[in-house]
């Protein structure tokens, strides 16, 4: 499947990691990507608090950008959540508002550049392996399962909200994250924050504000036993990452849980070298949590049998 | 009460309540905000409520009240994390985190945030965008000194040998900006924007 | 120039259609502009339904000889009648009336004064057009079957059984479970007055399976309905219960002796369980078990019969041979008394229900409450033991929100407060209610309100944002914290509580909108069944002999539900006792020899009025089930169809006149008799 890809600005250095290993596993997926040419700055969750015509200009830039190399019926694809976000807003604002569309078009005429409403369709990177490559594909591509591997599943607010376009998973407990990290063979924690906030650019303006609020995620997952806490967004991956230290200190904790993206765990699980994945550049080593996975699917402990008291529990409607 | 982004004459005329021009300013057709119940779902929900000044419950009553300067005074929207948690939950369908960027808008054109207890928050916004405007991607590294520098600058001491040096040392950090080829376009785009913008507030007053 | 003679009345409707529309130039118009078409006076008056009004048209009708009268006023629905009425005081045929709608289509809907009077005044054209086509009618005469149908054993149905079998006329009650009941017979004790539900229902329930005039159908669905108001056929399917009642004595010997136990999500809310031969509760009418096959260890795999080899009666009452029977009953009205369904929380994941043990729904909390109930009423965890220190009960689950139901249930924060005061009164726990607003009208619910204040409940008002185990600070582990902006102080508050409690929203049967349509009654888009008028017609429906009654028109409590039953019942019984039914006579009917047998109209009717004669290859339309719509009109390729007032010449001649203007308000038609 080929799509058009915008990275967005962290993707190039800081989220190096997240792009060396979307690339490494996008071929055995048989994804093909072809990058938006002199694509520009989202505007992240900066430039809408500026001016909102300039920002949706700037988005709309990118977007008049990837109409003239994008054939009909093929997507775009953002990793990153905000990205993705500010992409599909837009597009869905101007569709919404015809009156905002002419002037956004005004102002991108100035560049000699013009963009039809709905004309680019984009797809968060996850929402784009979950629903065109399938789960089944990626299952078939793992050669070295992530046996034992603790994982949680953290979506974070912008790939699930508000749900622009078609809502792909539940805003509140989506699980397609969950089914693909199951899919390769990790062991996947109940994560109750899983959609919570990492923050986003908090820990810019009060620190004190965003520990707390990278200190909830760090103290959840740890207690519902995680070993790696997997994410799909540079922003998150950031915060809690680096200044999980910051948490520590600050809290009296002493949280150790890597932070990678979904994608590492993708290409480690088909077999591929943590080098080529962009392992080593996180802030908390992730290869003590790496050492624990298995050659053999861990023992499944049976599920405790309720007492003769107990009420049983409301039945769940089944999943995947 | 019918709300219209570009109203007639005569509607223009009459001196338009706060929580019209809210509603005016917020993109993307109508936010709702009319249909508030006060319900607290938001300022529950809210990951940043406990910190804010005002919980967006209560801004919106603000809003209802005309407590303009209370209201565009406050840190509660800077403290906003843009989450969309609120939104996907307002009973009421709500466009909540819709209408705290045209809170920010408005505070920041209205010189009021700088009396808010996130007096700094417009300035990292300002900060980033400027690079953004400048080299047409964004600048972590310039980003960084330049608002600490400003703001705090015993942290930007700090960051330079703490948080800034580990990201430089794992390779997470650009020393220089990166631009797009054609600068001159995005600059053009832009400049072309703002006008669009300022004739936008010139015609209805307040716009945003 | 027509030879009929019209009398137009523009009415005023005080400043309803006055302020808008310039009555007193259309009167004048009209007498002058559409003489030529008949119309021989025109006046316009404040009110013209009132008794003053409507003499002036009875006075006309006998000094000018009138013989067709059109009178441009409110809606039909509200006032056709009574014109019709004048009219035929004043001995003109009633059908001979025509009304146009200059309130509803024109006052209330336009702004623009000329051009609202213009539109006024081709509508009025078109009516006076139309109305020299109308014929003379005679009212259609059907009789009417004194029997009635009860759909759903509820408490509604109940009630309205045993008003209507008391005064002496029999009664079918149809229940699809294997009792009657209904929801009331889950709970515990009921608001305000706590009575025991069970003790004020169980004998309306015992007098209901009892009574000589009601046939008890339990286990049983309505099928099939053919006929019409006095006269309808119903099909109903008796399910196989795989119990003989003629034989069965009721000692659940069968029961206790199954070996297979069943999750009950029916009865017991999913709480507790039952066997594969059960019988809901101890006091289910009537008393008979019912086999459930799914998981009956003989239907799935031949062996056990357990059931069977302890039956003590003579001959055995277990017959696996049973079959579902279809038995037609003839009866003359039909109320509908099918409930709710609860909202399933689920849907708001944020309040944990499936996943965080300890959240409960509303029927939950009512079968751990329940003396009978799968704790023998103690209020515990769902580890079946411990008692909570802590309850938080949150209110408009799934009520009130735009994205489940945008409508309050009306019932909510009572029971809310119903459960507040049970909690408090059997744990001693600290009750927390987080509401949005308080609504507790009606007699002594506020009185109650007042009750539960006293004894120390906690009430924050704000609507819950997440139920959550994700500790966050000391104090908070293994609890359930309920995050809430409480919206009196202004400030976001996580309360650790050991059980919460969900008031879930009511909503329509997950199957309304079926039997909506097997009935030919409407439905809202949410799958509440409409009733005829909201304020002045509650009960009856858009379909003659059609009923409904309870939470099937709508969510609400058990008096208003009781109320509803009892004047669905009264409805009813004045029918029967009009031993005959006048119809109005606007119908449809065939001209046979046009009818090219094509069926196309057959299965658009929505009152199913059409037949189709094989023999002869032509359709005929049932002139009592028949409601005049008109779908079969339009839809006929032949133009073998026309409708008694709505023939073809008719509604070409209307359209004739209403099309004098155009939109910008000018004059595009001379009027010319056609
Ligand atoms: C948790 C809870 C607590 C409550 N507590 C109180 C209280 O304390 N006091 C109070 O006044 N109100 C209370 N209510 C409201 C009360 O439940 C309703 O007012 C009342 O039960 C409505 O009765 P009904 O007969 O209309 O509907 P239901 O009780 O729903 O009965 C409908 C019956 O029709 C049957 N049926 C459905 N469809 C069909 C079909 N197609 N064919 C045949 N049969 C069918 C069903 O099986 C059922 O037996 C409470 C509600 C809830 C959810
Ligand atoms: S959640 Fe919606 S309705 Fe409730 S207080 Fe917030 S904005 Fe108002
Ligand atoms: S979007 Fe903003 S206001 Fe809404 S919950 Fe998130 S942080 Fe709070
Ligand atoms: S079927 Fe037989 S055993 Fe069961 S209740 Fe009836 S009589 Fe008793
Ligand atoms: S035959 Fe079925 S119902 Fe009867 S005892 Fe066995 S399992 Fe129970």
């Amino acid at each position: 499947m080929k799509y058009t890809y915008y990275p967005g600005c962290s993707l190039e250095k800081n989220a190096s990691a997240y792009h060396d290993s979307t690339m490494a596993v996008a071929a055995p997926l048989g994804m093909t990507f072809q990058e938006v040419e002199d694509w520009n700055c989202c505007g992240a969750v900066e430039m809408m608090a500026i001016d909102k015509m300039q920002a949706y200009a700037l988005i709309s830039r990118n977007l008049a950008l990837a109409a003239a190399q994008t054939p009909p019926g093929q997507r775009m694809v953002a990793p990153c959540s905000a990205c993705f976000l500010n992409l599909s807003k837009c597009d869905a604002h101007l569709t919404k508002d015809p009156s905002l569309a002419a002037k956004v078009n005004q102002a991108l005429a100035a560049g000699g550049l013009h963009y039809t409403p709905g004309r680019v369709q984009t797809r968060h990177l996850l929402e784009a392996v979950v629903k065109d490559v399938g789960y089944a594909a990626v299952k078939a591509q793992v050669k070295r399962p992530l046996y034992g591997l603790k994982v949680a599943p953290y979506y974070g607010c912008l790939i699930v909200r508000p749900g622009f376009l078609e809502k792909f998973d539940d805003h509140e407990y989506p699980t397609s994250l969950d089914v693909l990290m199951r899919a390769l063979g990790a062991d996947v924690v109940d994560f109750p924050m899983k959609a919570h906030c990492c923050g986003g650019h908090m820990t810019q303006i009060s620190e004190e504000v965003a520990l707390g609020l990278i200190y909830r995620l760090l103290k959840n997952a740890a207690d519902y036993g995680a070993d790696v806490i997997a994410t799909i967004c540079p922003m998150c991956q950031l915060n809690l990452d680096a200044y999980q230290e910051n948490v520590n200190k600050y809290f009296g904790t002493n949280f150790r849980i890597p932070i990678l993206y979904f994608t590492q765990l993708m290409g480690l699980a088909f077999g591929m070298e943590p080098t080529r994945l962009g392992f080593g550049k996180e802030f908390i080593d992730a290869a003590p949590a790496l050492n624990k996975i298995g050659v053999e699917p861990p023992e499944r402990s049976k599920p405790e049998r309720p007492s003769k008291d107990a009420l049983p529990m409301p039945v769940m409607p089944e999943k995947e | 009460m019918t709300i219209t982004a570009f109203p007639t004459e005569a509607v223009a005329r009459a001196p338009r309540t706060f929580m019209q021009e809210v509603i005016e300013d917020t993109p993307g057709g109508n936010p709702r905000l009319e249909m508030c119940i006060q319900c607290g779902t938001c300022g529950g929900s809210c990951p940043s409520g406990p910190d804010m000044d005002y919980s967006p419950r209560r801004i919106f009553a603000m809003i209802e009240a005309g407590m303009r300067e209370e209201v565009l005074r406050a840190n509660t929207f800077w403290y906003c994390v843009s989450c969309y948690l609120c939104m996907v939950r307002c009973p009421q369908e709500v466009r909540i985190t819709d209408i705290m960027y045209t809170l920010k808008r408005k505070a920041i054109r209205e010189g009021y945030y700088r009396d808010s207890s996130a007096s700094d928050a417009p300035d990292f916004s300002e900060t980033f965008v400027d690079a953004v405007m400048k080299y047409g991607r964004s600048f972590e590294l310039g980003l960084a000194t330049r608002y600490h520098l400003r703001h705090h600058p015993l942290d930007a001491i700090k960051l330079a040998a703490g948080m800034g040096l580990n990201m430089l040392r794992r390779g997470r950090m650009d020393l220089t900006p990166r631009r797009i080829n054609n600068l001159d376009q995005l600059h053009a785009i832009m400049d072309k924007a703002k006008e669009i913008s300022q004739a936008e507030r010139a015609q209805i007053g307040g716009g945003a | 120039m027509s030879e009929e003679r019209v009398g137009v009345y523009v009415c005023h409707c005080g400043s309803n259609i006055a302020s808008v529309v310039n009555v007193e130039d259309v009167a004048v118009w009209a007498k002058e502009e559409l003489a030529d078409q008949g119309v021989v006076v025109a006046r316009d008056y404040k009110f013209m339904c009132s008794s003053l009004g409507q003499e002036l048209i009875q006075d006309d009708i006998k000094e000018h000889g009138l013989t067709r009268v059109v009178v441009a006023a409110c809606s039909p629905h509200l006032h056709e009648k009574t014109f019709r009425t004048a009219c035929n005081r004043a001995g003109l045929n009633p059908f001979l009336c025509e009304m146009v709608s200059v309130r509803e289509q024109v006052s209330w809907v336009h702004t623009d004064k000329e051009l609202a009077t213009n539109k006024a005044k081709a509508m009025i054209a078109g009516g006076v057009e139309r109305v020299v086509h109308h014929q003379p009618l005679e009212p259609l005469h059907v009789p009417i079957n004194p029997a009635t149908l009860v759909v759903g054993g509820g408490i509604a149905g109940i009630q309205a059984a045993l008003e209507i079998a008391d005064s002496g006329f029999p009664v079918y009650l149809v229940e699809r479970e294997p009792t009657i009941g209904g929801h009331m017979a889950q709970f515990d004790k009921t608001f305000p007055t706590l009575d025991c539900a069970a003790c004020i229902l169980t004998p309306k329930m015992v007098d209901a399976g009892a009574h000589p005039n009601i046939t008890l159908l339990t286990w049983s669905e309505v099928e099939r309905v053919d006929g019409f108001v006095g006269n309808f056929t119903v099909t109903v399917r008796k399910k196989a219960r795989y119990v003989r009642e003629d034989v069965c004595t009721g000692c659940g010997i069968c029961i206790e002796k199954c070996p297979v136990k069943v999750l009950d999500q029916n009865f017991e809310a999913g709480l507790g369980y039952r066997k594969a031969v059960y019988r809901p509760f101890p006091q289910a009418v009537p008393k008979y078990p019912v086999i459930d096959t799914e998981n009956c260890t003989y239907f799935k795999r031949g062996k056990c019969k357990a059931c069977q080899i302890f039956c003590p009666t003579q001959p055995n009452s277990i017959d696996f041979e049973q079959k579902d029977q279809f038995i037609q009953i003839q009866v003359g009205n039909i109320i509908l008394a099918t409930g709710y369904d609860l909202f399933d929380p689920r849907r708001i994941p944020q309040y944990g229900y499936g996943r965080l043990a300890n959240v409960f729904t509303s029927l939950e909390f009512e079968r751990l409450c329940n003396a009978a109930g799968p704790t023998n009423g103690d209020i515990v965890l769902r580890d079946g033991v411990t008692k909570p220190k802590s309850v938080g009960i949150i209110h408009c689950v799934g009520s009130r929100d735009r994205r489940y139901n945008n409508y309050c249930s009306g019932i909510c924060c009572m029971q809310s407060l119903k459960f507040a005061h049970l909690v408090k009164e059997r744990t001693g726990a600290d009750v927390y209610n987080f509401y949005i607003d308080m609504r507790t009208a009606y007699k002594d619910y506020d009185e109650f309100y007042q009750k539960v204040l006293e004894e120390g409940v906690h009430f924050v008002r704000g609507r819950v944002a997440e139920v959550t185990d994700a500790a966050r600070k000391p104090g908070e582990e293994g609890k359930l914290i309920i995050q809430v902006e409480d919206t009196f102080i202004g400030k976001q508050r996580r309360i650790p509580v050991d059980m919460v409690i969900l008031s879930a929203a009511l909503q329509p049967r997950a199957d309304a909108n079926e039997v909506a349509q097997k009935f030919g009654i409407a439905c809202s888009t949410k799958g509440w069944f409409i009733e005829k008028h909201p304020k002045l017609d509650p009960v009856a429906t858009m379909t003659e002999g059609i009923y409904v009654a309870g939470c099937a028109q709508g969510p609400k409590d058990i008096p208003s539900t009781v109320a509803q039953g009892a004047a669905a019942a009264a409805r009813v019984l004045g029918r029967i006792q009009m031993q005959e039914l006048a119809l109005e006579p606007i119908r449809a009917s065939v001209i046979e020899e046009k009818c090219s047998g094509c069926r196309i109209c057959n299965d658009m009717c929505p009152f199913n009025a059409i037949i189709f004669h094989e023999d002869r290859m032509v359709t005929e339309i049932n002139p009592a089930l028949c409601q005049g719509c008109g779908t079969c009109v339009a839809a006929c390729p032949s133009n073998a169809i026309t409708g008694t007032q709505f023939s073809t010449e008719q509604i070409m001649a209307q359209i004739e006149g209403l099309l004098m203007f155009n939109v910008e308000g000018e004059l595009i038609r001379e009027m010319a008799y056609a």
